[in-house]
């Protein structure tokens, strides 16, 4: 029935397209993204340009092995989008096989075996960063403090090969992220205000200075660039305001409750992966609810989610598993959370007024 | 006037500038005029003329057939060519049966056609049977018999009349022009309207987009306090009659019910200003308003055309063609029909004619759906097209219908915004059409059923008393009384 001249209307279309949505959301993480390159230096390029690579290599593989068109899948972006945001998401020196294995997790593992865009029910970025993260624990939490580019500790262009491609890993400087460190310590005993004051400095850290991956550095730019694809309107509010508020609001009880042991709500915002999550990898389209009603469940579910994972199990950053858990939960979102349809109430029946026809104007 | 909100929706580009400058001109008379027999919802008119009869302008051609039908009038005085089957004003392009005049270029009026003069002594009843007898159905492109929605108030009780101005449409300013040029004569349709209705308020709603219509008709409203003009924010699908009366009531209309389950009938201007034309002047509906527009036009205008007209007179008539079209569309952009020709007559639901460009089409070979839910927020009616589609596509009609198929307005809303360019709205035309057939494979099947039935309860009844006959006779010449029951008696047979 898909036809290029559908006999039905409307004979007119907004000037949208899928890869146009794709563009603007690349466009929005671009500002993040540069920066966090120019904190990581070259390994970090090589990484990003090796996991986005793999990605759209094996997109085209796929395509080419279902026997589909190429250009339409792979001009969509969508693949593209996919290996920047699992690069966003590891650790910026890792070696470059994480990279490729990562990309090929995401692309074939997650998209292309459930039928190619559209179809798959998990984020493939995050599938692959969990699939990543059980199997090899030590490269993923393998965390480097910033040295911008062409700074005195910065790695030149042949470290930074020697780096991503392994022929020098043994002495690289490694450190934690914020959220793990903090982990670590609480789980030796020490009370927040002895941890935090050495290693966390809200307002700095949220410009972009902080160890982690490197869509965990800059919270300022990630917040930017989702609050521009909300004036874009490529995402709607409901996820990232229902994600950001639930982890806030949680955060802000248990500190409370005891703030020696449970940080606050901005430490949770600006530490960890938690904008990128809520503007850029929740809102997904593919994997989140389709409903207003329904993306805001799914919104307050991950905040949840996040935080219980990094207060009580045993990883410190839990986004991509919490993003992994809800989206299992968005087909039964779905399926109860409808908006209620024009002229009938919620269960369905056409809507009765008790007191027909006496509905004034109102002036 | 306090105005509610309603739900989706989107703000396409309105491209009314092409038209809207654009005073109404007179289209002259084509050669030809075919004149349909069916140019409303409902039955069919049945001709009234023979061939080679000389008839005037405003003669009855055709009379209305049943209670939801519309008769046709003589656009202009001439002579009956023939009655045959002519290409139809429909997307399908098949043949319908027409009248075929050819003027004699004298526009002669028949005569003793003349008006009321006091609309407003009339009963009801009287307004809405002249209202019936012009031919008159609704003119925004529902060509819903106009009478037949005036006689609502037998069963309703209604509180207001709605000018439906809204004209959301892009491209079409015939109803905006009407209202500047004609705005006493669609004020007093309207009054004549609500008389009938036996409503004393009226609202003329009027999108943002046309300033001068609302101060034209707020100007020649200023005096009637129970009439009063509504600026409606600029949002298609805000002409759908139902989410209109929600904006200015705050008041869904239940599913599958009228505006005038809440008390409120819609009208356009354009059939307010027939309804004038036929109380005071007594004239049928014989001409309308048309927009001609589209980036493939050379001149666009709004024409009064003579029903019959073929299409081809219009665009000749805008200095034709700037470049091909890829689209020639009856109606607006989003909800209008392609025109199978440029053969085919205007009819009475032909509000406009656009002949538009690949750019302004826009359309793109389709994608799959990224769920990205962007036909949800649009939708106005609260469902889940991208689903609906689905299961469309797969075959499951049921499963459409379960999700609201036939609470979908079909205003192309979902369509125009989604990103992966999927025709929606041709799935759910399909998923319709199938509905449809298949309700009439049911009433079918329910016929033969009961025809059957019959039949056997024919057959049974003549044997039954055949058998009581011979019982009787038996009963006769045995002399004793029947010992067995109706059953065992059919056991035997
Ligand atoms: S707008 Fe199109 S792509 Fe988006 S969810 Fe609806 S059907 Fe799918
Ligand atoms: S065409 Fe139907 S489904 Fe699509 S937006 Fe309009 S009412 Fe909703």
């Amino acid at each position: 029935m898909y036809s290029d001249t559908p006999i039905a209307g409307p004979y007119a279309h907004e000037r949208t397209s899928v890869s146009r949505i794709m563009v603007l959301v690349v466009l929005a993480l671009l500002p993040a993204t540069l920066f966090s390159l120019w904190q990581f230096g070259w390994p970090a390029i090589f990484l990003f340009l090796i996991t986005v690579g793999t990605c759209l290599v094996a997109e085209a593989a796929c395509l080419r092995a279902a026997e589909k068109p190429l250009r339409p899948s792979l001009l969509d972006g969508s693949a593209l989008l996919t290996g920047w945001l699992l690069a966003m998401s590891l650790p910026p020196w890792a070696p470059w096989w994480i990279g490729v294995l990562g990309g090929l997790i995401a692309i074939v593992v997650a998209k292309q075996v459930f039928g190619g865009i559209g179809q798959n029910l998990f984020n493939p970025a995050m599938v692959a960063r969990v699939a990543l993260l059980i199997s090899f624990p030590a490269e993923l939490t393998r965390y480097v403090a910033p040295a911008p580019l062409f700074s005195p500790q910065a790695p030149g262009f042949g470290e930074g090969l020697a780096i991503t491609f392994g022929l020098d890993g043994s002495d690289m400087v490694t450190g934690a992220t914020l959220l793990g460190q903090v982990r670590t310590e609480l789980g030796q005993g020490h009370p927040l205000p002895d941890i935090l004051p050495g290693i966390y400095q809200p307002w700095s850290d949220a410009v972009g200075t902080l160890a982690g991956s490197m869509g965990e550095t800059s919270a300022l730019l990630l917040l930017l660039g989702g609050l521009f694809l909300l004036s874009q309107r490529v995402i709607t509010w409901h996820i990232p305001v229902a994600t950001i508020a639930t982890l806030a609001l949680a955060a802000t009880l248990m500190n409370l409750y005891d703030p020696a042991h449970y940080p606050d709500a901005l430490y949770h915002l600006v530490g960890g992966a938690t904008l990128l999550a809520a503007f850029f990898i929740a809102t997904d389209p593919v994997t989140s609810p389709i409903s207003p009603r329904g993306q805001l469940i799914f919104g307050a579910g991950l905040g949840v989610l996040i935080y219980s994972i990094r207060t009580w199990a045993g990883y410190p950053e839990g986004v991509a598993f919490a993003i992994v858990l809800m989206n299992t939960c968005t087909p039964l979102i779905d399926h109860y959370v409808r908006p209620r349809i024009y002229g009938r109430d919620r269960k369905g029946a056409p809507i009765e007024y008790a007191d027909d026809a006496d509905a004034e104007v109102t002036r | 006037m306090k105005l509610f909100n309603i739900r989706g929706g989107v703000h396409p580009e309105d491209r009314k500038h092409l038209a809207a400058d654009q005073a109404i001109e007179d289209l002259p008379l084509a050669p030809l005029l075919h004149v349909a027999l069916q140019q409303h919802i409902g039955n069919a008119a049945t001709p009234a003329v023979r061939r080679g009869q000389q008839v005037a302008k405003g003669e009855l051609l055709g009379t209305g057939q049943g209670p939801i039908s519309a008769p046709v009038h003589a656009p202009t005085s001439g002579r009956i060519m023939g009655i045959g089957s002519f290409p139809a004003h429909h997307v399908s392009g098949l043949s319908v049966r027409t009248i075929t005049l050819q003027p004699d270029g004298k526009d002669q009026w028949l005569e003793g056609i003349e008006g009321v003069p006091d609309p407003f002594a009339l009963d009801p009843d009287e307004i809405a049977a002249r209202v019936a007898a012009a031919g008159i159905v609704g003119m925004g492109g529902a060509t819903f018999p106009s009478a037949v929605k005036l006689n609502l108030r037998k069963k309703y009780r209604l509180h207001t009349l709605v000018i439906n101005g809204a004209e959301c449409e892009p491209y079409l300013t015939c109803d905006d022009r009407l209202m500047r040029e004609h705005t006493a004569q669609v004020l007093d349709g309207a009054r004549i309207m609500a008389h009938a209705l036996g409503v004393t308020q009226i609202i003329i709603a009027i999108e943002n987009n046309k300033p001068q219509a609302q101060a034209a008709m707020t100007g020649a409203a200023a005096d009637s306090p129970a009439v009063r003009v509504a600026g409606l924010p600029m949002r298609y699908p805000m002409g759908s009659e139902k989410h209109l009366v929600q904006t200015l009531t705050g008041r869904e209309t239940p599913a599958r019910g009228l505006t005038a389950d809440i008390g409120v009938v819609v009208h356009n201007p354009a059939t307010a200003f027939a309804v004038h034309q036929a109380l005071r002047l007594g004239w049928p509906l014989v001409s309308r308003l048309v927009t001609v527009s589209g980036g493939a036009i050379t001149r666009p205008r709004n024409l009064r055309v003579p029903l019959g007209t073929p299409v081809q007179q219009l665009i000749d008539y805008c200095g034709g063609f700037r470049e091909e079209p890829t689209r020639l569309i009856s109606g607006g952009p989003m909800m209008g029909n392609p025109l199978p020709g440029t053969r085919v007559p205007i009819v009475k639901g032909s509000n406009g004619v656009l002949a538009l460009t690949a750019e302004e089409v826009n359309a793109q070979a389709a994608a799959p759906c990224i769920r990205c839910a962007n036909c949800v927020a649009a939708c106005p009616c609260g469902l889940l097209p991208l689903q609906m589609a689905a299961h469309a596509r797969a075959g499951d009609l049921d499963g459409t219908v379960r999700l609201g198929l036939m609470d979908c307005i079909g205003c192309g809303s979902c369509s125009y915004v989604c990103p992966a360019h999927i025709p929606l709205v041709q799935f759910f035309n399909y998923a319709k059409g199938e509905m449809a057939a298949r309700g009439r494979a049911k009433q079918k099947q329910a016929e033969t059923k009961r025809l059957i039935e019959q039949r056997t309860a024919r057959i049974e009844a003549i044997q039954q008393a055949k058998r009581e006959a011979m019982a009787a006779r038996k009963r006769e010449s045995a002399g004793k009384p029947p010992a067995q029951t109706p059953a065992d008696r059919r056991a035997e047979a």
